[in-house]
């Protein structure tokens, strides 16, 4: 059942404020906090950092943050460049990767939480076990019947072009976590990530199980709870567009029927 | 799947903190016009049992939706189907994979919630302009 507001335990409440003594260009972070350890509500730190002593990315912000004021503060990054995934969260209204998002970009103060509508682990770490076992259920791997080739699985440039826009994606989850679709129903809907990836087999001319695939795919939730919001095209850090990948699976099905 | 559901773990905020667009308020406003057309569809109903039911019962219904009450209602009725159309018209495009570019889908979205709004006020201007009110 879709509930709009958050349940009782999840509401935030204003926490502490840090100030940065002595800077002249200060930016303030507003951090969600939360703990499993002290049996409280979330709570909205608010953190002043200097930016004359801070590197231009809000993942700076973060580890600066860290390192140097509050050491209790909870966050995934590893690559810092865009590529792995870990740091993606809700900054300034819309999901992104900590990493690649200027602070310079934001007007106002910086806010900042963990995915929208996932099960908390700690602070900026939401439970990503059902979006994984969901990426698991459109088996991501190449599927073939006939007999394997003595080389490699060849394939035309024309071919390989069609995995162009599908292929980079790191499965951060901003794209799934910004669906109103998937807040409602992320049980049952697959979500963009999941049917971007499901598309990524389905469009690769090497791949035999095209109809198996689909066949999984034919449900009133995995696929057509998407109705074309258009979230996930505009918050993937990478440029993808997982609506239209899920356009061109409804489109499939539509030919074979 | 999975259980992730653990004991005590607090649900991260969404809908309260998250930036609306254009095509996420076109997907809900798409849905309410929805919504709102099934009631429109019954006082359509209605309108056809008062003339059906004679005179005074039509009179009642005409006075009752010539209020100026009635008169809202109706404009909101007309702004539903407009907008559900124009919206609609929107999803006639995505489906033939097209307009995915995030421009192109905000044109489209914010195109079909002007025309809606537009074509509504059109239709009423022209009512009224046939009854020489304006």
């Amino acid at each position: 059942m879709v509930q709009f507001n958050l349940p009782k335990n999840s509401r935030p409440t204003e926490g502490k404020t840090f100030k940065a003594e002595g800077a002249t260009r200060v930016k303030r972070f507003r951090i969600y906090r939360w703990s499993p350890d002290d049996n409280q509500n979330p709570r909205i730190d608010t953190y002043e950092v200097d930016l004359d002593k801070c590197g231009p990315m809000v993942l700076d912000a973060l580890i600066k943050i860290k390192n140097e004021v509050d050491q209790t503060l909870t966050f995934r990054r590893s690559c810092r460049e865009g590529i792995c995934g870990s740091c993606a969260m809700n900054i300034d209204g819309a999901n992104t990767l900590a990493c690649t998002k200027g602070i310079a970009e934001i007007k106002g103060d910086v806010a900042i939480y963990p995915l929208p509508h996932m099960p908390v682990v700690k602070d900026l770490v939401p439970d990503l076990t059902t979006f994984y076992a969901q990426h698991a259920s459109i088996e991501p791997w190449l599927q073939t019947k006939t007999e394997e080739p003595k080389k490699e699985w060849l394939q035309t440039h024309e071919d390989r072009e069609k995995l162009d826009g599908l292929y980079e994606c790191i499965l951060c989850a901003c794209c799934s976590t910004s669906c109103p679709s998937y807040w409602w129903n992320g049980d049952r809907y697959l979500g963009p990530a999941a049917l971007l990836q499901a598309y990524r087999w389905l469009a690769d001319s090497r791949d035999q199980n095209t109809t198996e695939r689909l066949d999984f795919l034919e449900d009133p939730f995995k696929l057509y709870r998407c109705h074309t919001i258009m979230n996930c095209a505009k918050t993937c850090p990478k440029g993808l567009n997982p609506a239209k990948a899920i356009a061109e699976i409804k489109q499939m099905m539509v030919e074979r029927a | 799947m999975a259980e992730t559901r653990q004991a005590g773990r607090p649900l991260s905020p969404h809908l309260q903190i998250y930036r609306f667009t254009i095509t996420m308020a076109m997907s809900i406003i798409h849905r309410i016009t929805g919504i709102g057309l099934y009631a429109g569809t019954l006082l359509l109903a209605a309108w056809l049992l008062s003339a059906a039911l004679g005179p005074d019962y039509y009179n009642l219904f005409q006075s009752v939706a010539g209020s100026w009450f009635g008169q809202l209602v109706l404009f909101g009725f007309t702004w539903a189907l407009l907008h559900h159309l124009f919206s609609g018209m929107r999803y006639l495009v995505w489906d033939n994979i097209r307009g995915f570019e995030l421009r192109n889908a905000d044109i489209m979205s914010w195109g079909a919630a002007v025309l809606g709004f537009v074509a509504s006020v059109g239709v009423w201007a022209l009512a009224f302009s046939l009854r020489g009110v304006l």
